[in-house]
């Protein structure tokens, strides 16, 4: 019997590290320790519901369980075989309790490809991973194959880089296998950088021999005999699941000289980014691997020419690499029927923001935005109004209602304004303001600028300076004019992707939420009532009965009591002085009569 | 042959050229401001950043327009491809570009050092700019002085030219690209200071910074105040390669020779006495031909402790270079002062005596085309009882400078002669001034001293040359002696490591810190990437050696009368007094300031 436990980011914050040492302890008190084993997971997916505890081969999944919950799991579940029904999921629309996730939701339209172990295997045991058909596909390529018929298998499938912007995986690694040398490359790009993003770092928790199995088949493809694995160092879990995944490896003749006895050779090494945004760019990545600074140089010369010490180099992000292996095991006609016509298989986002269901998924390319909205996710929080959707990250837009249906793929979400990027999706309703929205990612962008061209360096910050005016209601109507402008000229001319892309979340506001710009410049009003100095607290002189508490709440002294006494009450009524008013909100978390509002 | 078509104008290319030197063969400018090429330097500097030189492609390799604007440094021509230079597009984004530097840089043109040579500045004139629309924060960051260079860094439009030059082709390593976005400057390893950074000083950074955030440290102010002070006599001694590029800045052509109009403009400006620092160039000929030739007697003898090659130690920034990078070798380079100081020793002590000045009383003025000679006069060892033997340093810029502030101009000065007896020099010493030539000084001494025979041919044109790194065997009448010579610091590094790994034995090596030696260096009037200038700079070297009448250091009248007078013989106990020093290790010398 297993038990598996979540340790991805959101289960651990919420104790899943307590849950695993309990479950450890208490079996063992029971002498039930070699009976049962406890395995911490990689990411479930289901991070609304966290920490999730799942119990094989029953396939129960208990949802938001506490550490004290495990004796009862123990008790009743392990030793009695029974279900303990109140750590089930609940179907929101019936009410009935679901102990199998393939029923639930959230998983029902899901189709997990990239994803295809996590949660399912102990991430550090290369047994269980081979159990599940891993290391299959290197054999079949290095016993079955020519480099060549790889190459071929991986563009017929129609794979295409996960990482943003992409790229036929197969013609890449087909240019690079052209320029045969000595000392050739396979970089995995785990270097994985949008606010809210862990699609990357889930696989490599989940499923690290899945990385190295298809490194090892992109190196024989190409002719590489080094892999590289470019990773942030604040990822140490992935770090140390990699760590262990490549020892083992080697130990099984996975990896080092000789493979599988067919004289292929190929190894890999980590290599620790500092958390760069920028390095993601792949030329970027390759200078801060060399020990350079890490910013981008034009391109060409493409890494599959001149990459890693001026070395032929293939960059493929994490998640694309995932997807090798099953291609080669099943087939590239059996992914290319999966998809859209561009754009095939599958693909992983990390839904956030105002949503039932936040957390890890993936669907199929072609899903439309509304089944990932409002059947995975499951709605908008607290029944309220859909407002936008942000794909793509800082690179990406906004997209609206009238996208609802838009099947997702790399090129729909291009035309209609925004990117498919690594796979952030950040779900808001009616209490997002957008400008401010468009001025965060504006300023993650400006924090993670490498500052070598002059449009992304000065434009974004003069971009952001604009958009902070407008937020503070200082803006112009030319205000809006120059950040259009300043938009186009950046994506005309900044040197890389990041800059290219980087007025994509202001450009998409300007065009989807038009109206919004308009009434915090010209109206001075942030409808959202997100945008502090466009609000204005407000006293009701007749409803307010002059008992002084909110003026007691108020930090800044800004309230004050009135000559006027309303009909009914004792005491004159009390005013706010905008000027002294910082707007915290103080004095309507405290009034009972309902007397004050915001404008 | 590719064909391309930009702005409707069609050419025919070789493979590899870039949309930018395409359009320069067509005719068509297209304005840069990071882009920077010295040709035949083997320095291009193209790191695609500023953008200013941006086209439209109209038609790429797959036929189709490309989606975004294409840097024309960085972007090379392809068969068909049809660009567009100046488009509606084009100028706006060129515009705004601007603009938004602009609106991160200080404009304080009135008062900066590099008005009316500024790159931004022209730049901004050919576009039309009238007002900078963007409004908002300015980068700050804290002034730093060494003593040769101001770096104001307010002023960095991140081109990374200074970079560029500092890494790769000086391979000093002081300064890089640091913090991101809007912060990112480029500072020596922690924002240190540059003086405790591994700076040489040789001031390439300065030369090729496109505006006023790299400049030197001017001192006219303090030889003015020198001047104005009755108690003071204030001498000046000229470097060689200041007489042929003074010129360029009065709108001579590069190349002119301004010897005599030089000295009767510094007559003008108020100095005392006027000599040349080519008579000193000629004294080091006879200190370091010596030591030299000691060396190689040693060797000769059986001696295999001698340090061979002996190196050169003219140059500031190569010392300084030396010291930081190889303090294994502390013992090789020549033990003879530079130039300059042997000239500030010599006026200090020698003359001063002779003229009973007191040494106190006495300002020695140097007019340098270089940033190091600044450090080098303020080198402790070169300092007695708290009096240095040089008090200032000028650049030949600094000096145009007060000339023009005189009202005075270079083009209508009579021809002067220097004053005795620290004036009179050779041909051998003025070619100081251009890589190769003082080792070609050297061994025209050292021929007739080593063979005691007159020396066949004067002109040594195996030595000459623009590549970095060059050698030749010079027959010495049967002894076979090997030289080798290296300009710009990466090359004198190469050079050097050779020579420590044993690959290679000379006998002698001259090293010039600066591009070309002191015609390209870093006090010479801004030679903006035209590396034609250097060239006509050194022509002009070459030909005001070969009008000389005496071209043989040794045989300076003057030089002969001072060992006679004063100094005794080459080497001898009093010139290891005044005209030898040593050296220190400094690799260890990097500080990190709170």
């Amino acid at each position: 019997m297993h038990v598996l436990v979540c340790g991805g980011t959101g289960c651990q914050a919420s104790a899943s590290a307590q849950i695993i040492e309990n479950f450890q302890r208490i079996l063992a008190e029971k002498g039930l320790q070699d009976e049962v084993q406890v395995v911490r997971t990689g990411c479930f997916g289901f991070c609304e519901k966290g920490p999730i505890v799942k119990i094989m081969p029953d396939n129960t999944f208990y949802t938001q369980v506490k550490p004290e919950d495990v004796e009862k799991i123990i008790n009743e579940h392990i030793i009695k075989g029974r279900k303990v029904t109140d750590l089930l999921y609940m179907d929101p629309e019936n009410r009935e309790h679901v102990s199998d996730s393939k029923h639930m939701g959230f998983y029902r339209k899901q189709l997990r490809i990239a994803l295809r172990n996590c949660g399912f295997i102990n991430p550090e045991n290369i047994d269980e991973c081979i159990s599940r058909g891993g290391y299959e596909a290197l054999g079949k390529c290095l016993t079955e194959m020519t480099p060549q018929q790889v190459v071929d298998e991986i563009t017929k499938s129609g794979l295409r880089g996960r990482g943003g912007a992409g790229f036929p995986t197969g013609v890449k690694w087909g240019l690079c296998a052209k320029n045969k040398c000595d000392e050739m490359y396979v970089i995995c790009n785990a270097d994985e950088g949008d606010p809210g993003a862990f699609m990357d770092r889930s696989i490599m928790e989940g499923d690290p021999h899945s990385i190295v199995e298809a490194m090892a088949i992109c190196g024989y493809a190409i002719g590489a005999t080094h892999g590289l694995v470019y990773i942030r160092a604040e990822y140490p879990l992935a770090i140390h699941r990699l760590q262990i995944a490549i020892a083992q490896a080697r130990e099984y003749g996975l990896l080092g000289n000789d493979i599988l006895g067919t004289g292929f050779n190929f190894d890999i090494e980590l290599r620790y980014g500092a958390g760069a945004f920028v390095c993601g760019e792949e030329t970027a990545l390759i200078h801060s691997m060399e020990g350079k600074r890490g910013e981008p140089t034009l391109k060409p010369p493409f890494p599959a020419v001149s990459g890693y010490m001026a070395k032929p180099s293939n960059v493929n992000n994490v998640e694309t690499f995932a997807n090798v292996p099953i291609i080669i095991t099943k087939g590239a006609d059996w992914f290319a029927s999966i998809g859209s016509e561009k754009s095939k298989g599958t693909k992983v986002f990390a839904l956030a923001g105002q949503i039932n269901n936040v957390g890890l998924i993936e669907v199929p390319m072609g899903t439309t935005l509304r089944d990932i909205i409002y059947e995975i996710g499951g709605g908008i929080k607290g029944g309220r109004k859909f407002k936008a959707v942000q794909t793509g990250g800082p690179s990406g837009g906004c997209l609206t209602e009238k996208h609802l249906d838009t099947a997702i793929d790399y090129e729909s979400l291009a035309a209609a304004g925004s990117m498919m990027g690594s796979g952030g999706m950040v779900v808001m309703d009616d209490t997002s303001c957008m400008v401010a929205i468009a001025k965060f990612y504006l300023e993650f962008t400006c924090e993670e600028s490498c500052g070598k061209c002059s449009p992304c360096r000065i434009g974004n910050k003069r971009m952001l300076e604009i958009l902070t005016k407008i937020t503070r209601g200082d803006g112009t109507m030319e205000d809006l004019q120059e950040l259009r402008n300043l938009a186009a000229v950046i994506k005309d001319t900044a040197l890389c992707g990041l800059g290219q892309t980087s007025p994509n979340p202001v450009l998409s506001t300007l065009d989807n939420f038009w109206d919004e710009y308009v009434e915090h410049v010209v109206d001075k009003k942030c409808r959202a009532g997100v945008c502090k100095k466009l609000m204005s607290y407000e006293i009701d002189k007749e409803k307010c009965i002059g008992c002084g508490k909110c003026a007691k709440n108020c930090p800044g002294d800004a309230i004050t009591k009135t000559d006027y006494i309303a009909p009914g009450h004792k005491l004159p009524s009390m005013v706010i002085d905008p000027a002294k008013c910082i707007k915290c909100g103080a004095c309507i978390a405290g009034c009972k009569f309902g007397a004050i509002s915001v404008k | 042959m590719i064909n391309v078509t930009i702005d409707n104008k069609q050419i025919q290319v070789p493979e590899g050229t870039t949309i930018l030197k395409a359009a320069r063969m067509a005719g068509i400018h297209i304005p840069t401001l990071c882009y920077f090429e010295l040709a035949g330097m083997k320095f291009e500097n193209k790191p695609g950043g500023c953008r200013v030189c941006v086209v439209e492609v109209v038609k790429d390799f797959n036929g189709r327009p490309r989606r975004n604007l294409a840097p024309a440094c960085a972007t090379d021509c392809v068969e068909g491809m049809e660009v567009l230079t100046h488009s509606a597009r084009v100028i706006n984004a060129r515009r705004t570009v601007v603009e938004l530097i602009l609106s991160d840089h200080p404009t304080d043109c009135l008062t900066c050092a590099k008005s009316g040579n500024c790159e931004l500045q022209s730049l901004a004139q050919y576009l039309g700019i009238r007002e900078i629309p963007f409004k908002g924060e300015q980068s700050h960051y804290r002034q730093d002085m060494s003593p040769s260079i101001v770096r104001d860094m307010d002023k960095c439009v991140m081109c990374r030219r200074c970079e560029n030059m500092c890494n790769n082709i000086q391979t000093v390593g002081a300064l890089s690209a640091i913090n991101r976005g809007f912060s990112a400057v480029v500072a020596p390893a922690f924002e240190q200071d540059l003086v405790d950074s591994p700076c040489v000083m040789c001031g390439q950074c300065v030369q090729v910074c496109p505006v006023g955030a790299l400049s030197e440290v001017d001192d006219t102010r303090n030889v003015m105040a020198a001047i104005n002070n009755p108690k003071k006599t204030v001498i000046v001694n000229t470097a060689p390669a200041t007489r042929v590029a003074l010129g360029e800045e009065f709108g001579m052509p590069a190349g002119t020779i301004v010897t005599g109009q030089m000295a009767a403009a510094l007559r003008r400006l108020g100095f005392d006495y006027v000599f040349d620092t080519d008579f000193t160039a000629d004294l080091t000929i006879m200190e370091e031909g010596t030591e030299l030739l000691g060396r190689i007697k040693k060797y000769m003898a059986g001696d295999k402790s001698v340090r061979l090659p002996i190196l050169t130690s003219c140059c500031p920034g190569w010392v300084n270079f030396f010291e930081h990078n190889f303090p294994d070798m502390l013992d090789v380079p020549s033990t003879a002062k530079s130039p300059m100081q042997m000239f500030g020793a010599v006026a200090k002590n020698y003359w001063a005596d002779k003229m009973g000045i007191k040494r106190e009383d006495l300002v020695v003025v140097s007019i340098m085309p270089c940033l190091a000679k600044k450090y080098e006069s303020k080198r402790k060892e070169f300092y007695k009882d708290g009096n240095p033997d040089i008090d200032y340093v000028l650049t030949t810029r600094e000096l145009a400078r007060l000339i023009k502030q005189f009202n005075l101009n270079l083009k209508d000065m009579p021809s002067e002669d220097y004053d005795d007896p620290l004036g009179e020099s050779t041909g051998a010493a003025v070619i100081f001034g251009a890589t190769g030539g003082v080792i070609e000084a050297a061994t025209r001494t050292a021929y007739e001293v080593f063979t005691g025979k007159q020396c066949p041919k004067i002109d040594f044109t195996e030595l000459r040359g623009m590549e970095g790194i060059r050698d030749a065997w010079v027959d010495f009448d049967g002894t076979p002696i090997h030289i080798g010579i290296a300009h710009g610091l990466s090359n004198a590094r190469k050079l050097l490591e050779r020579v420590r790994e044993g690959k290679e034995q000379f006998h002698a090596i001259e090293v010039m810190a600066c591009p070309g030696g002191c015609v390209g260096g870093a006090g010479q009037p801004y030679h903006h990437g035209n590396s034609e200038i250097i060239k006509k700079r050194t022509e002009a070297i070459y030909r005001e050696d070969a009008g000389k009448p005496i071209r043989k250091s040794h045989e300076n009248p003057s030089i002969i009368k001072l060992y006679k007078e004063y100094l005794g013989e080459p080497c001898g106990h009093l010139s290891h007094e005044l005209l030898h020093t040593h050296y220190f290790d400094k690799s260890e010398h990097v500080e990190i300031s709170e």
